[in-house]
């Protein structure tokens, strides 16, 4: 094996270091005994049992991985459809400017896509008298709205590395073509679908810009708690809740960068 | 070349030579265009039953653009498409008794061997238990069953060529597409699978149709050759018709090798010509099919194999001979191959079969020769 410069090691590990210290401070942290933050007293699972007696949490919990689960399930299904109708329409006029157009959520900042999300609602409630009070359900839009594009993006670059003759080979030998979209063309974007799923899930289940935006009273998202909780000090049964998100989320992603690589 | 020493079937009469046989396609005034572009211009074809029939074209002549909208992939812009007398113009391709086999051979990659040989018989419909039998006789005549589980990425080029043949024949259909059937594979195999497919369609009888670039393929397989150019045919017929007698430059340039001297008529007269070429440096003779104008332009077309070089100056009147320096030769054991510089500078290409078991060359680079063919084998051709 070729030898590296222990400078460059060196830096690598300044870099991870920087990246994951302050993390696995957190997940190290939640088993302290003690009840100050930034002192050891020893290990303890004592702040895991809090949280999971502690009702406010949990029902925030529960309402986020609802939200989490039905936005991105709903975004997967507007999301592949989005990303076939890009691919599939033939050139047109305008199509780039499209194509860019769906990936903006991507890099629009969420204070503004929240912002926008919360005059909408607002001026439909207004118009419409819907939504009457803003809660879960406009949460749910809100993720949706976003997270769709993710999963567009992801089907989109599947469906361009796919070879388009599969399709017709399949209506050659005899299936109409709604048959030949649930027995090839959803087996071959399954991997973008499943992929674009877990990161709309996992985006859900990040958010607190956009929910603090677009919720009402009552209806208070996981990260919506810790943010307010932590504004009077960090108890340490956060850092038990943080342990526990940061490994739902570390599996969702690294289950989604899996799927994405993983080839037929 | 290897073509030239196949037997040709004992065939009393050929399907298009029989009046009133009806034919199997009909392709009837087709043109395709894409926006501006225009694929196919007002092609008239007909295809008959048990044909193996090659439409033969380099990129961007249209011939895969009329193989898709025979299988219904592309509807024309304008004429129609009769298959079995049925129009099929506006026939969906899952409703068409057409099955297509596709250049990249498209197999399912989620579904093994077998689940994709058998996917056609499912869409039909067809129980349970033919469909077994009938995957497994499918895979048995394409030597594939030992891998009848395994997934196409598992499979060599010419196991997943095979796979991709069951499974548009397992239907049966009336008339087969290939597209590039044999592109993807490497010399030895395409040799072989030439021949397998040539036995496969005489076995089965059904009607293929292949769309090939390679002359020396469509000259192989074929009942008879299409060959296209822009979008049109340039001209239709067996392989030998199409070889010895091309229409015209285009169609004697694409289909094997040929020598052209440009040359004008001098005189015609029942069938002989007398023609002046300042290529050739001499006046050059040759039989006409069809008169020809005296002060005409034109190009005398002859195939190396037609033209006989020799040291010494060759007998007999009714031959064409000229003067020339070999400057180039190569020698590829079964036959040579000469490139003759003329005193005008235009080089020949000559072939000869080297009939002589002899490790010295007769013929030797900086030799002055002979290069001579009869009168009968060349052909004038226009532009």
């Amino acid at each position: 094996m070729k030898k590296r410069g222990t400078g460059l090691l060196t830096i690598a590990a300044f870099g991870y270091a920087f990246l994951y210290v302050p993390i696995l401070s957190v997940v190290v942290y939640s088993f302290n005994d003690s009840r100050l933050v930034t002192l050891w007293g020893g290990f303890s699972l004592r702040w895991y049992k809090s949280l999971l007696e502690n009702e406010e949490i949990l029902g925030a919990a529960l309402l986020s991985l609802q939200i989490a689960v039905v936005s991105a399930t709903v975004a997967t299904v507007f999301g592949t459809i989005a990303g076939l109708a890009l691919h599939r329409i033939g050139r047109f006029r305008g199509r780039t400017l499209l194509t860019g157009m769906i990936t903006s959520p991507l890099v629009m900042p969420e204070i503004i896509t929240g912002i926008s999300l919360l005059f909408l609602f607002i001026t439909l409630s207004d118009w419409i008298g819907w939504p009457g009070a803003r809660g879960a359900v406009t949460i749910t839009i809100a993720h949706i709205t976003f997270s769709m594009a993710y999963v567009a993006v992801v089907v989109r670059s599947r469906l361009a590395g796919s070879d388009e003759s599969l399709e017709e080979a399949a209506m050659d030998l005899g299936g109409r073509p709604l048959r030949v979209f649930f027995d090839i063309t959803v087996p071959t974007i399954a991997p973008a679908m499943i992929s674009g799923w877990l990161l709309a899930f996992t985006l859900s289940l990040d958010d607190v810009v956009i929910a603090s935006f677009v919720s009402g009273p009552g209806a208070t998202t996981l990260p919506m708690l810790i943010f307010s909780k932590v504004k009077l000090g960090v108890t340490p049964d956060i850092n038990a809740l943080a342990t526990v998100i940061i490994a739902l989320v570390s599996v969702g992603v690294v289950a989604a960068a899996l799927l994405i690589r993983r080839k037929t | 070349m290897s073509h030239e020493q196949l037997p040709k079937k004992p065939n009393a009469a050929e399907p298009w030579e029989i009046e009133g046989t009806r034919p199997l396609v009909e392709i009837r005034g087709v043109s395709k265009h894409f926006g501006d572009v225009v694929a196919v211009e007002d092609a008239w074809l007909d295809i008959y039953e048990k044909e193996l029939f090659s439409i033969l074209g380099g990129s961007g002549s249209g011939k895969s653009t009329l193989l898709r909208m025979l299988a219904g992939f592309e509807t024309p812009t304008s004429g129609r498409i009769l298959i079995d007398g049925k129009d099929m113009t506006a026939v969906p391709p899952y409703e068409r008794p057409v099955n297509m086999m596709f250049q990249s051979y498209a197999l399912f990659p989620h579904m093994s061997v077998e689940q994709n040989v058998a996917y056609g018989l499912k869409r039909e419909g067809v129980a349970k238990a033919e469909i077994a039998d009938r995957v497994a006789h499918m895979l048995d005549m394409v030597r594939m069953s030992r891998l009848a589980k395994r997934k196409p990425n598992a499979l060599s080029g010419g196991e997943r060529q095979r796979v991709a043949l069951a499974r548009s024949l397992i239907k049966r259909p009336r008339l087969l597409l290939l597209d590039e059937p044999l592109a993807a594979l490497d010399k030895k195999l395409r040799e072989h699978t030439q021949f397998e497919l040539m036995g496969l369609q005489d076995e089965l009888g059904i009607t293929f149709v292949v769309v090939t670039h390679d002359q020396e393929e469509a000259m192989t397989l074929s009942t008879r050759v299409a060959v296209m150019n822009d979008g049109r045919f340039e001209q239709v017929g067996t392989p030998g018709q199409v070889y010895e007698f091309p229409i015209n430059r285009f169609v004697a340039d694409f289909v094997g090798t040929i020598n052209f001297l440009a040359c004008k008529v001098t005189s015609c007269e029942g069938g002989r010509a007398e023609l002046e070429s300042v290529e050739a440096g001499e006046t050059l003779h040759a039989r006409l099919e069809q008169p020809r104008e005296p002060g005409s332009t034109g190009w005398l077309a002859v195939r190396p194999e037609k033209i006989f070089i020799s040291k010494e100056r060759p007998e007999g009147d009714s031959r064409t001979v000229l003067r020339g320096v070999v400057e180039d030769l190569g020698y590829f054991g079964n036959l040579s191959v000469y490139r003759v510089r003329l005193p005008s500078g235009k080089i020949l290409q000559v072939s000869g079969q080297n009939r002589v078991r002899t490790a010295r060359k007769t013929v030797e680079w900086d030799d002055e020769v002979f290069v001579s063919w009869d009168v009968g084998s060349a052909i004038v051709l226009d532009e």
